[in-house]
């Protein structure tokens, strides 16, 4: 008994040495990834405050004349502040109707054997294997023989595309691991199937919703070549007003690079909001 | 999970389909009338057969873009895929760090891919750019926009830079799914870490990586702004992949017939080699 016990305790020992030996070098392998992955962003934020004179005249590693020029012809100029808007707009659009449509399928997929369901998974993500450079042409047709070319809902409906799939797929993942007694027992209970699944079951998805809403986010806010070319106008997003600028107003390094940067903070702040749904929901879904 | 018999379940998955299905099968089927006709204008067309298939499939053009896209896939995958393992097995396991690991790493993810091109191009800017005075300076001659190695160096880096935090972050969640009595056990039969990795870590991370390869291997045979913004396609079609000749093809040359043929072997390409993967997946599915 003593014995185990003390074998116990050297073993417990040897394990807290092992993993101090372990910290005391792996931290280095990410803090190396980082810093790579934080480079060429650095280099963008620099560029994004220098002039133009400065950017084309002298390397330099930090600003010199520090310049905020770049950013406030960005804030004042309504093409290119909607630009960031039209975005937003088409990429919260294509979001909630995704998550929204993707959540009964996902669940009819999770919890039931129907007709075809194997064959009607794999159409759905063959459409998430489909590249959009395919479907530029038949989608500027399409849109435009319904009306809906430059509009934020044309990009919106293209990006369904592939978000639904991904969508459909990543909550079936996070449903099946929801029990299926909780279903039985709330239709014993005299729940109906909308009221079930809106009172108790969303809420138990609540951190796979989030993380397929995320999915969906960044899938559509990165997505350009279908959004580029489905707007001119009205609807044209920032990305599209990016090129624009850079071709006609000749090689303007600095407002490009402010541009930008503006561009990554939506991004960085729904990791912020999602952080720990990334962290649980990685291992939970299958995506 | 048993899941019981119910066609009803059609219902709930009716909207999805309209959705997708709009999407989808329109467009495609302007596609496939696009690649068996022809038209001299004036909505006036010829039925043509497979004349654009045979076309496509004899081009020395599609034949050398295909080829790059395989080499410039295959060499990602090779890259990511190990890098990103070994950078998962090195990130803490709880603690504040964690979520600043995540949120730092994931940040790339989240960049519009015309914004990634930029910022490298910016970067490896031979005289401006921090990349391209370093490797000038260490001796090299590195000028992205004119040699083809150059270019191809930048490609690989950008999209290793771009990609390799979703092989990470995918890797990860498998690592933090595994109990730590496996670790015990393995502690207890005086395994080394390698018989850890090897016989623990990389079985639980299986289905994970599964995805990440399929994933990856979608995506990088989609690319197109990234590169696009970088170079252009050159140094003269050192760096085309399949989706810009497309473009170029369909938009540029407004080449309708060729585009149209050439859209459906690249589809078809993409689906064989996902179907692979698929049933590798639900194969190993099947196995848990």
């Amino acid at each position: 008994m003593t014995e185990a016990a003390a074998s116990s305790a050297s073993l417990a020992r040897a394990e807290a040495r092992a993993r101090a030996r372990r910290r005391s070098w792996s931290w280095l392998v990410p803090t190396l990834y980082i810093l790579f992955l934080m480079l060429p962003i650095y280099w963008l934020v620099n560029m994004s405050f220098k002039t133009t004179n400065e950017i084309l005249g002298a390397f330099s590693l930090w600003p010199r004349n520090f310049t905020l020029q770049n950013y406030q012809r960005i804030f004042t100029d309504p093409v290119w502040y909607w630009g960031y808007f039209n975005s937003l707009i088409y990429v919260t659009i294509n979001t909630v109707i995704s998550v929204a449509v993707a959540l009964p399928a996902a669940y009819a997929f999770s919890r039931y054997r129907f007709m075809g369901d194997k064959h009607l998974f794999f159409w759905l993500l063959t459409n998430r294997m489909a590249p959009p450079a395919i479907f530029v042409l038949p989608f500027i047709q399409l849109y435009s023989s319904v009306g809906l070319f430059d509009t934020h809902i044309a990009v919106a409906m293209a990006h369904l595309l592939f978000n639904i799939p991904l969508a459909v797929w990543i909550l079936e993942g996070f449903m099946s691991g929801i029990p299926r007694e909780i279903d039985e027992t709330a239709y014993i209970d005299g729940y109906s199937f909308p009221r079930f699944f809106v009172r108790i079951f969303m809420p138990l998805v609540a951190s796979g919703i989030g993380v397929a809403a995320f999915f969906c986010f960044m899938f559509s806010w990165v997505e350009l070549l279908l959004a580029k070319s489905l707007t001119s106008v009205v609807a044209r997003p920032i990305a599209s007003v990016m090129t624009r600028t850079s071709s006609i107003s000749g090689y303007e390094l600095g407002q490009l690079a402010a541009a930008g940067v503006l561009t990554i903070i939506p991004g960085a702040l729904v990791i912020w909001f999602v952080r720990n749904y990334i962290a649980k929901g990685f291992a939970l879904g299958r995506v | 999970m048993t899941r019981t018999q119910n066609n009803a379940a059609w219902f709930l998955v009716l909207p999805v389909l309209v959705l997708v299905a709009f999407n989808a099968i329109i467009p495609l089927m302007t596609v496939v009338n696009y690649a068996v006709q022809d038209s001299f204008g004036g909505n006036v067309f010829f039925f043509e057969g497979t004349r654009w298939f045979e076309a496509v499939l004899a081009s020395d053009r599609f034949h050398q873009a295909l080829g790059r896209q395989i080499l410039f896939t295959f060499t990602i995958l090779a890259i990511e895929i190990p890098l990103g393992v070994g950078i998962a097995l090195c990130m803490p396991r709880r603690g504040i760090w964690v979520s600043v690991c995540l949120v730092l790493m994931a940040l790339p993810l989240l960049i519009p891919w015309n914004v990634v091109g930029a910022i490298w191009n910016i970067f490896a800017l031979p005289e401006l750019g921090l990349l391209g005075r370093m490797l000038n300076g260490l001796g090299f001659d590195y000028n992205f926009t004119r040699g083809v190695g150059a270019a191809w160096f930048t490609m690989i880096l950008m999209d290793v830079w771009h990609w390799t935090s979703l092989v990470v972050l995918l890797a990860y969640a498998g690592l933090i799914s595994i109990p730590d009595a496996y670790y015990q056990a393995a502690r207890i039969d005086g395994a080394s870490k390698w018989a850890v990795f090897r016989y623990i870590q990389l079985p639980k991370m299986k289905r994970v990586l599964t995805i990440a390869v399929l994933l990856r291997f979608m995506d990088s045979f989609m690319i197109y702004t990234e590169v696009f913004v970088l170079t252009g396609g050159g140094p003269g079609n050192s760096t085309t992949m399949l989706s810009i000749d497309l473009v170029k093809l369909a938009l540029g040359q407004f080449d309708l017939g060729t585009a149209a043929a050439m859209s459906i072997i690249y589809f078809l390409l993409i689906l064989i080699f996902s179907w692979i993967f698929y049933t590798v997946m639900m194969r190993g599915e099947s196995q848990q």
